[in-house]
């Protein structure tokens, strides 16, 4: 059983200190008929980084970790996961992953035991590592008491922990989180992201995870923020909100277009109404306000001075808030999803 | 909540021992690997079938009102053309046994429509198995349920009229398995290119009672119209009811013109089909419906 698959990655790990990324990404396209939802990006994930992929629904981000978890072809260009070529080596990328859907795909019939012995299996986990790994990873999540119930009877958080164990049974190189924590609730929320952090700790595992989060984005080494199929900036979230480099200012008027004209008028900036309030960009927000004040004959009823957060990098980048380009890119999805069903 | 620093400290307490992580060398695709893959998807079946009690009671209801109300209400007319000595329930005990075979087969295959929508089909789908191996596990763990279903009706034999001798209950039941095995794979081919539940139901009802009512299942299969003779060959089930029946009726004590009237063997122009030779076919045909099946799923994704 001396498996090249295994053995290539460990081999490329002794390799003169030198490691190959855990995954390598080079003009990467993906084609839904017309629609272009990948197009054509680069990046590489080196071995042990949390890395993200944030954008709005329908930038692109599942239809790249698909591609990356050899589910779907790329039209163009080349990826490489754990050292495989995902086209040509699919069981040895297959075999060196741990995947987590954004849907469940859980048997809800099976105790939370069952469906992990039931994954030892189709991954050949040897016999003799089944029931050790299986508590390990089970108590990881707090799941080891509840192992013998069956998944009916766990709650939507539970079963996504469930899920991040048995993606971690098989103990993968590189684990795919495909919005881990989308349909949670805060606080379960939370928690996920403190069986992640801890995961980290414990394994030597590379995380390649999906949102739509601004603040879960934070949680990662490393960003890329993803709009319609293309990569616009990647980083560390501290350097991408370092470059924005300015607050936001957000203030509630009476009249919304008068005060988008006086503050063009008035200070030579430029405001656009986001999320319902006119919205703006200085460098420093607590000593424009004063002048703001001075200056503006629109009456002003509120206004609130942030922080540049992610929320702002993805503004600066795309020109929209994640949630105003959610709303237009409802229209794309279904257009994809649309093309995606026909092609079946 | 007072529970958390236990856990907290009990965590702790592990993460020394588990500091060295166990390590998991996931082997290379092989035969092995395979056939371990195979076997617990059949495993998962016969789990999911000993949870659901309420299904395998529920799917006697049927076979058994075939059984015994319309056996028995039938009895008084067809008892006419009954030889002395035999029950008309007798007649179509085998039949009926084939019935529950049919449905729960059916049933079973209709599961990976059902996994699909749930999601679950994608967890086996991506595993590093080929998909062969998957539908395999599929066929042989409908297969085992649908058999295990129809001992339950081959328990009550005695209610038909129908001796408990060792040799014709184990002929039954390798007959039932044959059928149980086609007919998952036939499930399993459909569940192939249908992907939405309510059309798998919607075209399996239709199906499954033509297949039963042509099987010849209540009626002896000579002096038919051309067109509905014609229809029973075409029909698989034929060729696994009619040596069932056979079976049944040899190990009655009945002279062999009688057996011969009521259980004829199947014709093709003619010809007269050998027992073997039926099951044969029904064997062949399982087996190229579930070539199609794994031709079908290994295209997909």
């Amino acid at each position: 059983m001396t498996g090249h698959g295994s053995g290539g990655l460990a081999a490329q790990r002794v390799a003169n200190g030198h490691r190959e990324p855990a995954i390598k990404v080079a003009g990467l396209t993906k084609k839904y008929g017309e629609i272009e939802a990948v197009r054509g990006i680069d990046f590489e994930v080196p071995v042990g980084e949390t890395f993200g992929f944030l954008g709005p629904n329908g930038a692109g981000k599942s239809t790249t970790i698909k591609m990356l978890c050899t589910l779907a072809r790329p039209t163009s260009g080349s990826a490489r996961v754990a050292g495989h070529e995902v086209t040509a080596e699919r069981d040895a990328v297959r075999r060196n992953i741990g995947l987590v859907f954004q849907d469940t795909t859980l048997d809800n019939y099976l105790t939370g035991a069952q469906n992990l012995r039931f994954h030892a299996a189709l991954y050949g986990v040897p016999p003799a590592a089944v029931e050790p790994r299986m508590r390990q990873v089970l108590e990881m999540v707090g799941l080891w008491e509840r192992r013998d119930s069956v998944v009916m009877t766990y709650s939507g958080g539970m079963k996504r922990r469930l899920e991040i164990a048995r993606g971690l049974l098989h103990a993968p190189h590189v684990l795919f989180l495909d919005e881990p924590t989308v349909g949670l609730d805060p606080q379960t929320r939370a928690s996920i992201w403190e069986y992640i952090g801890e995961l980290k700790s414990r394994e030597d595992i590379t995380i390649f995870l999906t949102t739509h989060y601004m603040d879960e984005a934070e949680h990662c080494d490393r960003i890329a923020i993803i709009d319609h199929g293309k990569i616009v900036a990647i980083d560390t979230p501290e350097a991408l909100k370092a470059s924005v480099g300015k607050d936001r200012v957000q203030i509630h008027t009476a009249d919304d277009q008068a005060a988008i004209a006086e503050l063009g008028r008035e200070f030579g900036i430029e405001a656009a109404v986001h999320e319902g309030a006119v919205t703006f960009s200085v460098s420093s927000g607590e000593q424009f306000v004063p002048r703001l004040f001075a200056g503006m004959s629109v009456p002003i009823k509120s206004v609130s001075v942030s922080r540049p957060t992610l929320d702002d990098v993805f503004m600066s980048y795309t020109g929209s808030t994640i949630r105003d380009a959610e709303a237009s890119g409802a229209d794309q999805m279904r257009q994809m999803a649309a093309a995606f069903r026909g092609r079946r | 909540m007072a529970t958390t620093q236990t856990t907290q400290a009990a965590r702790a307490a592990e993460q020394a021992e588990l500091a060295g992580t166990i390590r998991v060398a996931v082997p290379e695709h092989s035969l092995r690997t395979d056939i371990r893959a195979a076997s617990i998807v059949w495993r998962r079946e016969l789990i999911r079938f000993q949870r659901d009690r309420l299904r395998a009671v529920t799917s006697l209801i049927q076979p058994l009102l075939f059984l015994l109300v319309l056996g028995t209400g039938l009895s008084a007319l067809a008892q006419a053309s009954m030889p002395p000595g035999i029950d008309f329930k007798t007649f179509i005990y085998p039949g009926v046994l084939a019935m529950s075979v049919l449905f729960t087969a059916i049933f079973s295959a209709a599961s990976i429509v059902w996994d699909r929508e749930f999601g679950f089909l994608r967890e086996m789908l991506v595993a590093p198995v080929s998909r062969a191996s998957i539908v395999i596990g599929k066929c042989f763990g409908g297969a085992t349920i649908a058999t295990m279903q129809g001992l339950i009706m081959l328990a009550l034999a005695g209610l038909a009229g129908v001796p408990y001798n060792p040799m014709l209950l184990l002929i039954l039941t390798g007959e039932m398995l044959l059928l149980a095995f086609t007919l998952t794979a036939f499930g399993v081919m459909m569940a192939a290119r249908i992907t939405q539940f309510q059309a798998f139901m919607a075209l399996t009802q239709m199906l499954v009672m033509p297949l039963f009512f042509l099987s010849g299942a209540l009626y002896p299969l000579h002096g038919l119209p051309t067109w509905l003779s014609v229809l029973t060959r075409l029909d698989p089930l034929t060729y696994v009811v009619g040596p069932m029946r056979y079976a049944v009726l040899s190990h009655l004590p009945l002279d062999p013109a009688a057996v011969s009237a009521l259980s004829p063997s199947i014709t093709w122009a003619g010809w007269p089909v050998p027992i073997m030779l039926s099951l044969g076919i029904v064997l062949v045909m399982g087996l190229a419906m579930m070539g199609v099946a794994i031709a079908t799923f290994s295209k997909t994704e």
